[in-house]
C-alpha cells in the first residue's frame, strides 16, 4: 500500500486526493493544510463580501469528502521535505512518503512602501480569515483604498461595494486587469466599474504612507481608512528550493506534474509547468489549472500515466454584471466587434485560433476555448461563423454529429 | 447510462424542446401559465446555421472540463449526471468559458443552468425527448 503526502489543502491538492482515487483507492492519503479549514473556495470571498454566499456554502467539497476518499487531513505546516529518507517535517511531525505532492499555493506579494508599517488596518485579499478580518474593520463610512486593479484588488472592491463609503483603486499600470485585458477592453470594464462609484488612479501609485493619508507619485493626497494591498502573488517554494528541488519563478514541472525529483509532483500555483499558449513553462495561476494539475499529479503518483499539456491561460470575471472571459494569447491577426458594451475580439495566428476576449455577449465563449486548445486548424473549420458567433456549426457535419451524438 | 442525443438529419427547427424544457423546469402546472407571453430560457437550445438545424444540451461528459474548472464546487458529477448545486453557484461563467459545447448558459437567478436530464422535475422522460415530434432528440444507451 502506498502512502501518499499532499503538502496544501486547497483546490490543486482535491485535484490530486481525486487523481490519485481514480486509480487507487487503497493508499494512505495524509494531506497537510496550512489553513485550519478543509478546502473552501477562496475566489468566493469577494461574494462573502456581497452577502451572495457563506462559508458553509464555499465550502469546496461535502464534508464527508476527506472521510469518504479517506484522507487523512492534518492542520499542520510542512516545513521540511528531506528527499533522501522521503519525508516531510512539520514542528508537530514526520509524515514518510512514497509519492508526495507539492501543492503550496501562493501567497500575497506585499512590496515595501514607506511609512506601510504604521498603517493599522491594512488587508491582504486571499483567504478566508482576510475577508473575515476586513469584514470587521469596515463601517459605512470607510474610505477604502486598494492597491493593484487586478483580479483580486477588483473583486474586492465590489465585495466592499454598498459596505463602506468610499473606494480607491490605484496601479503603476495605466490599465485595469493589465495581465488579462488590452487596452480597449479594459476601459470598458473600467467604465462599469466607475459607473458602480469605484474610483482609479491609474498611471499611479503610492509613493509613502503618513498614518491615514497617502502620497501618491503623481503628488495626490489620498485619505484613507482602510488599505488593501492586492498587488500580485508569489508561489509558495521555499520549502522546494530548500530540498533542492528544480525552482524558477515557480517549481519546474513536466506535463506528469512530476518535479527534477523522483516521486515528488507539484501542482497548482506554485508549479510552473507548460503552458500551450506561450510554448513555454510559466504559472498559470488560476483555479482550473490548479484542478487539472493537481488530478494529473494524483493519477501519475498512483502509478498510471497521465499528461497535461494544454494548459492556456484563460478568466471569466465578472463585475456588477458585466461579464469578461478571455483565453489564451494576444497577438497575430485581429478580428474585432464593438459596441457600446460589449467587445469581442478574436485572435488569430499559424491559420488558428489563439486567444479570445469576450465582454457583454459570452455566449458559447467554450467552444473558442476548446477551439484553442484542441489546436484545429481554421481550414477544418467554418471561420466566418467563428467569428460571428461560436456555435457547434463551425464544425464540419461529421464532427458535429459525434460531438451531439456520440458519448464524449 | 442513458443520455440525450441529438440526430441533426431528423431536427426540423421546430424549437418545441425549448418550449418543453421550459415548460417542464418551470414548475408550474398549467402550460399556458408557464409559457404564454413568457420569454423562456430554456436549458435546452436549437443552432441554426442556413438549413442545417439542430439542438443543443449538456453532453454529460464521461470527463467534464466544467466541473474540473467550476471555482465554487456547484458542478459535480453525480451517477454519470453533471449537477449544478444553484445555492453554491455565483455565477462567475468559469464554466461557460470552458464547456466546449456551448452547453451552459447564464439563468434568470443568479446562478448559470444546464440541462440534468429531468431529473429533478416530475418528468419522467426528459421534456425535450418526450416531445420532440420527429423523434430528433433521443435519450439511450450508446
Amino acid at each position: 500500500m502506498k502512502n501518499y503526502v499532499i503538502i496544501g489543502g486547497s483546490v490543486a491538492s482535491v485535484g490530486c486526493i481525486e487523481g490519485i482515487r481514480s486509480a487507487d483507492k487503497e493508499g494512505k492519503i495524509i494531506m497537510l493544510c496550512k489553513e485550519k479549514v478543509p478546502a473552501y473556495c477562496r475566489p468566493l470571498i469577494s461574494y462573502y463580501l456581497q452577502k451572495k454566499t457563506d462559508f458553509q456554502k464555499m465550502k469546496y467539497r461535502s464534508d464527508k469528502f476527506y472521510q469518504e476518499n479517506n484522507v487523512e487531513l492534518i492542520y499542520e505546516e510542512c516545513k521540511k521535505i528531506d528527499t533522501s529518507n522521503k519525508s516531510v517535517y512539520t514542528e508537530k511531525g514526520i509524515y514518510p512518503y512514497d509519492k508526495l505532492c507539492i501543492a503550496t499555493g501562493s501567497s500575497p506579494f506585499v512590496p515595501h512602501f514607506k511609512g506601510i508599517e504604521k498603517i493599522k488596518n491594512k488587508f491582504c485579499f486571499m483567504t478566508q480569515d482576510d475577508a473575515l478580518s476586513l469584514e470587521k474593520t469596515i463601517d459605512k463610512n470607510s474610505d477604502v483604498l486598494i492597491i493593484g486593479a487586478g483580479l483580486i484588488g477588483l473583486k474586492c472592491a465590489e465585495g466592499l461595494t454598498g459596505r463602506v463609503k468610499s473606494i480607491t483603486i490605484c496601479d503603476l499600470s495605466t490599465r485595469i486587469l493589465s495581465s488579462i485585458l488590452d487596452e480597449e477592453s479594459a476601459k470598458l470594464m473600467q467604465k462599469n466599474l466607475e459607473k458602480n462609484g469605484i474610483k482609479f488612479l491609474l498611471g499611479d501609485s503610492v509613493s509613502e504612507f503618513n498614518n491615514d493619508s497617502a502620497t501618491m507619485l503623481s503628488g495626490k493626497q489620498i485619505r484613507f481608512d482602510i488599505l488593501v494591498t492586492a498587488v500580485g502573488v508569489k508561489p509558495n517554494i521555499d520549502i522546494a528550493s530548500d530540498a533542492s528541488i528544480e525552482t524558477e519563478k515557480g517549481i519546474i514541472v513536466d506535463n506528469n506534474m512530476l518535479t527534477s525529483v523522483p516521486d515528488i509532483y507539484s501542482a497548482g500555483d506554485c508549479a510552473q509547468g507548460y503552458n500551450m499558449s506561450s510554448d513555454t513553462k510559466s504559472i498559470i495561476a488560476i483555479w482550473p489549472n490548479a484542478y487539472m494539475q493537481g488530478y494529473c499529479a494524483g493519477v501519475n503518483m498512483a502509478g498510471q500515466i497521465k499528461e497535461f499539456d494544454n494548459a492556456i491561460p484563460m478568466n471569466a470575471i465578472g463585475f456588477f454584471g458585466l461579464h469578461a472571459l478571455t483565453a489564451g494569447i494576444y497577438k497575430g491577426k485581429v478580428y474585432k466587434e464593438k459596441s457600446e458594451n460589449a467587445i469581442k475580439k478574436l485572435f488569430f495566428e499559424d491559420g488558428k485560433l489563439v486567444g479570445y476576449i469576450l465582454i457583454g455577449n459570452i455566449e458559447n465563449a467554450g467552444i473558442y476555448t476548446s477551439v484553442i486548445r484542441e489546436k484545429i486548424p481554421l481550414s477544418s473549420l467554418n471561420s466566418n461563423i467563428l467569428k460571428k458567433q461560436p456555435s457547434l456549426a463551425v464544425f464540419n457535419e461529421k464532427n458535429r454529429r459525434k460531438k451531439l451524438g456520440g458519448v464524449v | 447510462m442513458k443520455r440525450i442525443y441529438v440526430n441533426e438529419e431528423w431536427c426540423l427547427g421546430c424549437h418545441l424542446c425549448e418550449y418543453n424544457c421550459a415548460y417542464a423546469n418551470s414548475g408550474i402546472k398549467d402550460m399556458v401559465k408557464a409559457l404564454k407571453g413568457a420569454e423562456i430560457n430554456p436549458k435546452i437550445h436549437i443552432e441554426e446555421s442556413g438549413k442545417i438545424t439542430y439542438a443543443v444540451s449538456c453532453r454529460h461528459c464521461e470527463d467534464p472540463i466544467c466541473v474540473k474548472s467550476c471555482i465554487s464546487g456547484a458542478l459535480s458529477k453525480k451517477d454519470g449526471i453533471v449537477c449544478i448545486d444553484k445555492n453554491k453557484c455565483i455565477g462567475c461563467f468559469t464554466c461557460i468559458l470552458v464547456c466546449p459545447y456551448g452547453a451552459i448558459r447564464p439563468s434568470d437567478e443568479h446562478a448559470v443552468q444546464k440541462c440534468e436530464l429531468c431529473i429533478n422535475n416530475s418528468v419522467e422522460m426528459p421534456a425535450c425527448v418526450k416531445g420532440c415530434p420527429n423523434k430528433a432528440i433521443v435519450y439511450e444507451e450508446r
